[in-house]
């Protein structure tokens, strides 16, 4: 009877460790037999390659989302990146305790923060200075790009903070004893060491930004059309999904479906490259 | 790392004068942290200052309508939401981390595919779980829009995050607490629930609001699974907004900016006293050990 017991709650833990397979296995049926036949209906060179999205008149192409999602990441990298990486630093070599403990749960809060609320933060302040600035309606690359950057900080500091961590102590000292600045040190003998979890930090960074969805709505300006400069409106992959879905139907919501699938390609080639070089780092 | 470059202020600065470049550096650090606790500052005190002064008695009214709109069934719903995905999510997390933790022997393929693909699931982005719930839940089990499809489709998004955090809690117990259970004849089931689990509480509730906060944050995820009906619904199987979505639709109207605002301030403390109290367990964590 204990035995049997034994063996159905193994059963049962073994099941549950086996529901994340099973999830990603459904979630991939899923989106794949609802958005691959659609691509090949459109013929996948037109749907990847479009430049038009005119659903009315039967025109998909996704060119300018998935452009408009590269550029707005490739902003929020810019903007980003330098200041992630340098407050990443700050937190692990140059801050004294007393305000590490104010500002490590300000890095989290800014984690927790709602992308609603990002958003809205955005369209009520960045818009506005950007349109005073800049002309036009304010919504833009440029825009989104500022804001995709302040919300992917927490994600870059957290992991580029536990990589320069990780570096060993006798790096530093090594650099001191040789005579360097406690500056020099920290950037050019531990900074090396830590590279590719710092590396890893900014792929996880990338990959937040391209999935983000709500903020990149209220202040990208959404134009489904082949962006064409820094300061004006451009639609995402993620965007042109939520704007449409509600009342898409038949080949146009397949076609809304298979934006995803795209998306979901590029995330599956950004989680594993931050694997593979996360397996490096350790 | 202090005590063994210790200098005085004096020292200090002549050592800077001496080279530029550490001064240049140390400028730069400091400036990226300061821009990024200033960017959070302003951002909550932004809100905060247009928001509070619209937080009246009419938009915490029972009843929603286009007069008033009312954040109290968007906020009841949230909490609808958040236990019933918790609900789905939590055990199912749990158990799966004990399998990786106490039955799983070393090297087995089976930890190391769902370790991967934990990790992908983490990586997905909520529009595609949306996409998802909106395909398995809506669509193709015919649900239409449910706070129970919400609540699913959460639960799978949430799923990665409650295990890690449990797998991590379960490996920092000690192994003699283990070999201490055995020792006294308990089966491998009855020393997992009443002597591993019990000291891996804390961790694992740190965890669960972890979680929790995702769930009242998220957006991308419901509008197309729970939909964006302002009521409360009557059952589970009934479309309802959270708080967030009640928030992106308001916004999104462009008629109510003013109790947008508020609807942030409320959205804000949730998320700061969430984060409080998870990090106050974790504290708790730290200093029992």
């Amino acid at each position: 009877m204990k035995h049997v017991k034994e063996k159905a709650a193994e059963l049962l833990f073994l099941l549950s460790a086996l529901a994340s397979i099973f999830a990603v296995a459904i979630i991939c049926i899923f989106l794949f037999a609802n958005g691959i036949p659609a691509i090949f209906e459109i013929g996948p060179l037109e749907f990847l390659t479009g430049t038009t999205w005119r659903p009315g008149n039967n025109l998909y192409g996704i060119l300018p989302m998935i452009l408009g999602s590269i550029y707005v990441t490739a902003g929020a990298i810019v903007v980003g990146v330098p200041i992630g990486i340098l407050t990443a630093i700050f937190m692990s070599r140059f801050c004294p305790r007393g305000i590490y403990k104010i500002v490590k749960p300000a890095i989290e809060l800014l984690a927790g923060i709602p992308s609603v609320v990002y958003g809205f933060f955005g369209l009520v302040v960045i818009v506005p200075v950007m349109s005073d600035l800049f002309g036009g309606s304010g919504k833009s690359i440029a825009t989104a790009s500022l804001l995709l950057g302040l919300m992917i900080l927490p994600t870059i500091i957290g992991v580029a903070e536990s990589a320069i961590n990780a570096v060993p102590d006798s790096y530093y000292e090594g650099s001191l004893a040789l005579g360097a600045s406690h500056e020099r040190s920290v950037f050019f003998a531990v900074l090396p060491a830590a590279k590719s979890g710092i590396l890893a930090g900014v792929i996880l960074g990338v990959g937040r930004a391209i999935g983000e969805t709500m903020a990149v709505i209220m202040i990208a300006g959404n134009q489904p059309r082949m962006p064409k400069g820094l300061f004006e409106g451009v639609r995402t992959m993620t965007a042109n999904i939520v704007l449409e879905m509600g009342y898409a139907t038949d080949l146009h919501r397949e076609a809304l479906i298979a934006t995803a699938v795209v998306l979901f390609v590029f995330i599956l080639i950004i989680n594993l490259s931050f694997s593979a070089l996360k397996r490096r780092a350790e | 790392m202090e005590a063994i470059n210790k200098q005085t202020l004096k020292q200090r600065a002549r050592s800077y004068l001496r080279s530029p470049l550490s001064l240049l550096l140390l400028a730069l650090v400091t400036v990226s942290a300061l821009i990024t606790v200033s960017a959070l500052v302003f951002l909550i005190v932004y809100i905060l200052v247009n928001g509070i002064p619209y937080l009246t008695p009419d938009l915490f009214a029972w009843e929603y309508n286009s007069e008033n709109v009312s954040l109290m069934p968007a906020l009841i719903n949230t909490i609808i939401m958040t236990a019933v995905s918790l609900l789905i999510a939590v055990p199912l997390g749990i158990f799966a981390a004990i399998y990786l933790v106490e039955y799983a022997k070393r090297g087995n393929k089976v930890v190391e595919i769902v370790r991967i693909t934990a990790e992908t699931l983490t990586g997905i982005p909520s529009i595609v779980y949306g996409l998802f719930g909106f395909l398995l839940f809506v669509v193709a089990l015919g649900w239409g829009y449910s706070l129970l499809g919400g609540a699913m489709t959460l639960a799978i998004m949430i799923l990665p995050t409650i295990m890690r955090t449990t797998e991590e809690a379960l490996k920092a117990v000690p192994d003699s607490y283990r070999e201490g259970s055995f020792g006294l004849g308990a089966g491998r089931l009855r020393t997992v629930f009443t002597v591993v689990l019990p000291s891996a509480v804390p961790g694992i509730l740190a965890g669960v609001i972890l979680g929790a906060g995702r769930i009242v944050g998220e957006t991308a995820a419901l509008m197309y699974t729970s939909g964006t009906v302002a009521g409360i619904p009557d059952s589970l199987m009934g479309s309802a907004r959270t708080l967030s979505v009640h928030m992106y639709v308001l916004t999104n109207e462009g008629l109510y900016t003013n109790q947008s605002y508020a609807t942030a301030v409320v959205l804000l403390v949730i998320v700061v006293l969430i984060n409080a109290l998870s990090a106050f367990i974790a504290k708790r964590v730290g200093t029992s050990k």
